[in-house]
């Protein structure tokens, strides 16, 4: 039981909808900025939003998202400074709010049981951990289920089939599917997850989200046909970065995807494939 | 077959695992190593493990690396009595003190230094493996120069991910990689370092991984990295072995070698590490112990994940990586190899930290004395070998592994020895 990721993905499932799940880079473009910008998500209308929490050497994202750590951490960004900014919002908001967090930083604030723990009890609902393998990931999933947060493992196009259940089954919420191999980032052109996508609905139930490398409406739209959430990082951060009015400029860009990812969007071929409870 | 000592069959069945036998099946070498990477990774990684475990077994793989290593490196590297630097130590000890002090000469392999050994190992498996293209991450530039030139060699296409800050730096190795047909990439983000470079070198390799091996310069990363390297640089280990018996007539009674990421260390310490030779690894101490202003997590850090391994890092209480600094670029990292990390907590090897000024002093004295101009790096444990040879007796002996050349160093630490008062024009 994830709490209200389950809830979330449950109501949208028996809407019929999918979902936009924007990517923000926590304490970006500034400390203090994260509650604002939170809010102006939620107004934008995505269920979710994706938290990343600034590190120094994140392997796994382009230069737009390194950057964006990069230029937090100068500024003065650091996770339990962004933990108060959550928690400080969190009562106000109901989407839902899952970090993602490398395992260097969860590792360094208490490890499994302890960072969890911090995590649940400043309003987050979920945990990405994008570095940690299935094989490490039994501690994070038992403290998950303890504190009632989703836990999200990452699937890849690389990933061999039966390495994709095993994952699946170690994910609550929802599972990560990357979109491509290589990195966070914008890209142009045609994003076709039916393939992909089919790889994980053959094994799991559970909803998928899919990343990297999505980052306009009509690639949010391509995505959602298929899977259950686009995750947009890149495209949103680098507007956050650039714009003078950072809320107002992520509201109007996510709103812009949710408009894509559209109620249309339901028609997509797998919109059978939730389990029987979440559609009722 | 390459260089393991205890391999998972038939050695150890008592209750205690011997030290040598490290990692297990996950990379674990006892708590610390594994694999902390994303999942687009972990294909590329397990393909590299398992073609690796059947190549070590190979015996015209291995016969072909030998040959390279002879003819085109210059293997077997010699072990040197360093009789006058000897003669220095033992001055003022008496008669039954002061270890005779050996040198094995890695600054003598092609391109200056020991990277070589390994680089021409992971080549010849990348090209084994049928990928056509080869991508490497340096610091000091000694990793990319020693990849660039396997390269050229056996025809492969080389990208080096460097920091900027290192490119201007050292600025000739960029040119050496470049004559030698490479791309060098100067990377832009974060301090502009080695770490950044390996996290380019990394990122290269999420969408590159089919056509693409990753040469990771040292004993860190993700498993099964740590261990390939360490098997590769073996050699000098193996070799001073057979040496030591033919000159000593035994094995040597301690071993020193200095550590950043640990390659030099974990090949010349691995084939003695089941045996009863005091080893010794030599942290960069930099200016002093003070949060940025050094280089030795072993000694001054504590446990933790960056690039993909767990093992002792220079982190702040929040987990980011702190600033790192040591006068030898080779150094100049925050992490270190996690079978350092193992053997630490296990108390197989001491490790200790010789400060900037002290690596000048021992690359100085070891010039003056013996004639060799090592690099900066390897006169980190010049300068602890000094002192450990002092505290030995007479008949004992001690190897120093002389890791690299210092003809790299030369305007940086003619610059920064003058600035000290510790050598006029």
């Amino acid at each position: 039981m994830s709490g209200r990721i389950d809830q979330i993905f449950s109501e949208l499932r028996s809407g019929g909808r999918r979902a936009v799940m924007p990517f923000v880079c926590g304490q970006h473009p500034r400390p203090g900025a994260t509650g604002e910008i939170l809010r102006a998500l939620e107004r934008a209308g995505a269920p979710i939003v994706e938290i990343g929490v600034p590190f120094s050497d994140p392997i796994a994202d382009g230069p737009t998202i390194a950057g964006a750590m990069h230029s937090a951490l100068e500024a003065g960004a650091n996770p339990r400074g962004l933990l108060e900014e959550i928690a400080a919002v969190r009562g106000e908001l109901s989407i839902g709010l899952v970090a993602m967090v490398s395992v260097s930083i969860a590792h360094r604030l208490g490890g499994a049981d302890g960072f969890v723990d911090l995590a649940a009890d400043c309003g987050l609902d979920g945990l990405i951990v994008p570095d940690l393998p299935l094989e490490a990931s039994g501690g994070f999933l038992k403290a998950c289920e303890r504190r009632g947060l989703s836990l999200s493992l990452l699937v890849a196009p690389t990933t061999p089939e039966e390495r994709v259940r095993e994952i699946a089954a170690s994910c609550r919420g929802f599972v990560y599917l990357l979109a491509r191999a290589g990195i966070t980032g914008e890209r142009e052109g045609a994003v076709d997850l039916a393939g992909p996508v089919g790889r994980v609905r053959a094994v799991t139930d559970l909803p998928i989200a899919a990343g990297f490398g999505i980052s306009s409406p009509a690639q949010v739209a391509e995505a959602v046909r298929h899977a259950d959430a686009a995750i947009v990082g890149s495209a949103l951060v680098r507007r956050i970065s650039e714009s003078d009015d950072p809320a107002g400029e992520a509201e109007r860009f996510v709103r812009s995807l949710v408009e894509a990812a559209g109620p249309g969007a339901s028609e997509g071929p797998t919109a059978s494939a939730g389990p029987e409870i979440s559609r009722g | 077959m390459i260089s393991q000592q205890g391999t998972h069959e038939g050695v150890g069945k008592g209750p205690v695992p011997r030290i040598s036998e490290a990692p297990d099946m996950e990379g674990r070498f006892g708590e610390y190593g594994g694999v902390f990477v994303p999942e687009t990774l972990i294909a590329p990684l397990r393909e590299l493990d398992e073609f690796y475990e059947k190549l070590r077994h190979d015996d015209a793989f291995v016969d072909q690396l030998r040959e390279l290593w002879a003819s085109f490196a210059g293997r077997p590297t010699p072990l040197q009595f360093a009789s006058r630097l000897t003669r220095l130590v033992q001055k003022g000890l008496g008669q039954k003190r002061g270890a005779s002090i050996w040198l094995k000469r890695e600054d003598l392999c092609h391109t200056g230094a020991h990277k070589i050994n390994n680089a021409l190992g992971q080549c010849l498996m990348a090209k084994k493996m049928g990928k056509k293209r080869v991508i490497a991450e340096t610091g000091a530039g000694q990793h990319g120069v020693a990849t660039a030139t396997a390269c050229a060699q056996l025809g492969l296409d080389c990208v080096v991910y460097m920091g900027a800050e290192d490119c201007r730096r050292q600025a000739l190795n960029v040119t050496r990689m470049r004559m030698m047909g490479a791309t060098v990439v100067p990377v832009e983000g974060g301090t502009r370092t080695l770490k950044d470079a390996t996290n380019e070198a990394m990122r290269d390799w999420m969408g590159s991984s089919e056509t693409t091996h990753y040469v990771l310069g040292s004993v860190v990363g993700p498993h099964p990295f740590p261990m390939i390297v360490r098997d590769f640089q073996s050699i000098i280990g193996i070799e001073t072995k057979g040496q030591s018996l033919r000159h000593l007539g035994g094995i040597p009674d301690a071993i020193v070698a200095c550590v950043g990421g640990g390659s030099n260390a974990a090949g010349i310490f691995y084939p003695f590490v089941d045996e009863k030779v005091k080893l010794f690894g030599v942290e960069a101490g930099g200016r002093s112990s003070e949060p940025g202003e050094h280089a030795a997590p072993l000694c001054l850090g504590s446990p933790g994940v960056l690039h993909g391994s767990l093992s002792y890092v220079l982190q702040s209480a929040d987990g980011q990586t702190e600033a790192v600094h040591s006068c030898s670029a080779g150094l100049d990292y925050p992490g270190v190899g996690p079978e350092h990390a193992y053997w630490k907590d296990a108390g197989r090897v001491k490790y200790s930290a010789a400060t900037d000024r002290e690596a000048m002093e021992a690359m100085l004295e070891l010039a003056r004395s013996e004639g060799i101009l090592c690099a900066l790096e390897t006169a980190h444990a010049v300068h602890a070998a000094m002192g450990i040879a002092a505290d030995m007796d007479r008949e004992q002996n001690l190897v120093i592994c002389l890791s690299g050349r210092g003809d790299k160093d030369v305007d940086e630490a003619s610059r920064l020895m003058r600035e000290a008062g510790l050598f006029k024009d």
